[in-house]
């Protein structure tokens, strides 16, 4: 396991952490409440944290194992 | 025959004719049936797991979970794109290892892994187990969908009879390809609906997204947030871990790793496929605007929510799109999880008890297996009266019990072994069917436990003494281990 690929706990760790602060109706954010914008929020960010593993990561380096 | 009737049957016959025409110019063996021989790129596998998310239980489910509990409902996005998320890392490993040894099904890899056959068996049934309630979900909502689109015209338990007889027979002709060319006109069809009523809905009635919540937070607030007791933070962390880590356990999506033709399409996927449960959202909105809206659906009756606004909305042209998409969303899951497990069953108990068997034999085997288990989830479908989500989470329960075994066959040493394994796997799957049936909560037991801890779900109670059981078994058969391993190599044939 590289180091790069710990990026993957973040999403975990921010989401369900950070839960109980996000835990409300306002503010209103893109015209959702708090909590669900917090859940559209984190599905954004995880895809551009795997993104960044995905180019970081020298698992993808040569040509794909057949 | 009404109009939206003829719309809901004209899809129907379509995703039969594509389904069998699927099979075209394939010579059918064991692995082309199950994983279309190993061959399927970015497009084809992001199709298919996606496939595996937005099956009626979204569709139906999550618009009934808001529309009944409110927010308690955003547990199913957050464990999806957890779940990806995680599969960054994990389904290469289990991809690779798959493709070395020649594994087409679940239970073939855990019974390799742990060098034992029984191990393959276990998994091979508790995979069943876990697939029955989630096929019996797409059946429901197959019914659901098709008898009120219909206007009543097919009762539910006549659509989904048929529903079952169009997948079992596509999937018994063409296999995986069948599911993966119905998925490209589902998916196309569920995006287009999903889109179009959440944000055609809102406007409509409420001029608006944000009016809308407003208008929910102003006489039921306790809808848009988690609640204190019950449904609660606990409950919803516990749940979407649980279900993250269930996810690609589920035989259908562990077979769909498999059938990716490498690693990195498996790796591209995990980015983009976040992005796709944002399409959740959506079916979200719906189900808020059925709170206002169409106020009075009790229990299990939620799950109509959606439909019943469409309906009160919209002209029965539309109605029909919309019945005909929902019909997809059941279809293309229902057709992998019924040869996922089949092809389960025929590889841990078929080839084991007839070992000579041809690769002809073992396809008529699977494509009967198809059959009974079709068969058993109509039974289940027609008698049983559960809300969508609570198969759903019941299924997860279940299938996470193979987590540890799965986590710890990994690393090249193994810490546990086929003892601890299957011992683990046995306690906490009898846990979760005692608790299920029994309606037993941890308050039960020991009555002055607070919320936060009795609310966690009952899979993650069972899932902790697994691993203890898992842990305590190995260390106590370690030494019983090494020569039974030894003497099990001799024997194995293959």
């Amino acid at each position: 396991m590289n180091a790069i690929k710990l990026l993957l706990f973040v999403p975990f760790i921010g989401f369900l952490g950070l839960l109980s602060f996000a835990n409300k109706v306002e503010p209103y954010i893109l015209g959702m409440p708090f909590l669900l914008f917090w859940v559209a929020f984190w599905m954004v960010l995880a895809s551009v944290i795997l993104m960044i593993v995905y180019k970081f990561d020298p698992d993808n380096e040569g040509s794909d194992s057949e | 025959m009404n109009i939206s009737l003829l719309i809901i049957s004209t899809f129907l016959i379509l995703a039969l004719y594509l389904g069998i025409q699927a099979r075209k110019g394939k010579d059918m063996n064991m692995e082309q049936f199950a994983l279309g021989g190993r061959g399927f790129g970015t497009f084809f596998i992001f199709l298919l797991i996606a496939g595996e998310i937005y099956t009626t239980f979204t569709f139906l489910g999550g618009s009934g979970w808001a529309y009944s509990k409110g927010a308690a409902a955003y547990y199913v996005p957050a464990y999806i794109f957890l779940a990806y998320v995680l599969s960054y890392w994990l389904v290469p490993k289990i991809w690779r290892y798959s493709k070395q040894h020649a594994i087409i099904s679940q239970p073939e890899y855990f019974a390799s892994k742990f060098k034992s056959r029984s191990m393959g068996m276990i998994v091979a049934v508790l995979g069943s187990l876990a697939l029955i309630p989630y096929i019996v979900i797409q059946l429901k909502g197959l019914g659901i969908i098709v008898s009120e689109a219909s206007y009543g015209v097919i009762s539910p338990v006549a659509a989904s009879v048929i529903g079952a007889i169009v997948v079992t027979t596509y999937v018994m002709i063409s296999g995986i390809h069948g599911s993966a060319w119905t998925a490209i006109l589902k998916d196309f069809m569920i995006l287009a609906v999903v889109i179009f009523l959440g944000v055609y809905i809102p406007f409509h009635y409420f001029g608006g997204i944000q009016p809308m919540f407003e208008t929910v937070q102003a006489t039921k607030p306790e809808m848009l947030v988690l609640a204190d007791q019950g449904l609660s933070q606990s409950w919803f962390v516990s749940t979407v871990l649980l279900n993250a880590l269930g996810f690609y356990l589920l035989p259908q999506t562990f077979m769909v790793v498999l059938s990716s033709n490498g690693e990195r399409t498996l790796r591209k996927n995990a980015i983009a496929l976040p992005l796709y449960t944002l399409l959740l959202l959506f079916v979200f909105f719906i189900g808020f605007a059925a709170i206002m809206e169409i106020p009075g659906l009790q229990g299990a009756d939620g799950d109509l929510s959606l439909l019943r606004l469409a309906i009160q909305t919209f002209d029965p042209w539309v109605i029909g799109v919309i019945g005909a998409a929902g019909l997809l969303t059941a279809l293309v899951p229902a057709s992998v999880m019924l040869m996922a497990a089949s092809v389960g069953l025929t590889n841990s108990f078929y080839k084991v008890l007839v070992p000579a068997a041809t690769e002809m034999q073992q396809l008529i085997v699977s494509r009967m297996i198809i059959i009974v288990i079709s068969i058993i989830a109509l039974i289940v479908t027609v008698t049983g009266g559960e809300a969508l989500a609570i198969l759903n989470i019941m299924s997860y329960s279940l299938i996470t019990q193979l987590a540890p075994a799965l986590f710890c066959s990994l690393p090249k040493n193994n810490i546990i072994n086929k003892h601890g394994a299957m011992a683990g796997i046995l306690a906490g799957v009898l846990i979760v069917l005692y608790a299920t049936i029994a309606e037993v909560k941890i308050a039960t037991f020991l009555p002055d436990v607070p919320p936060a801890i009795n609310d966690i779900s009952t899979g993650v109670m069972a899932l902790f003494i697994n691993i203890i059981v898992t842990m305590i078994v190995s260390a106590l058969t370690k030494h019983t281990n090494i020569r039974e391993t030894e003497t099990e190599n001799l024997d194995k044939i293959s």
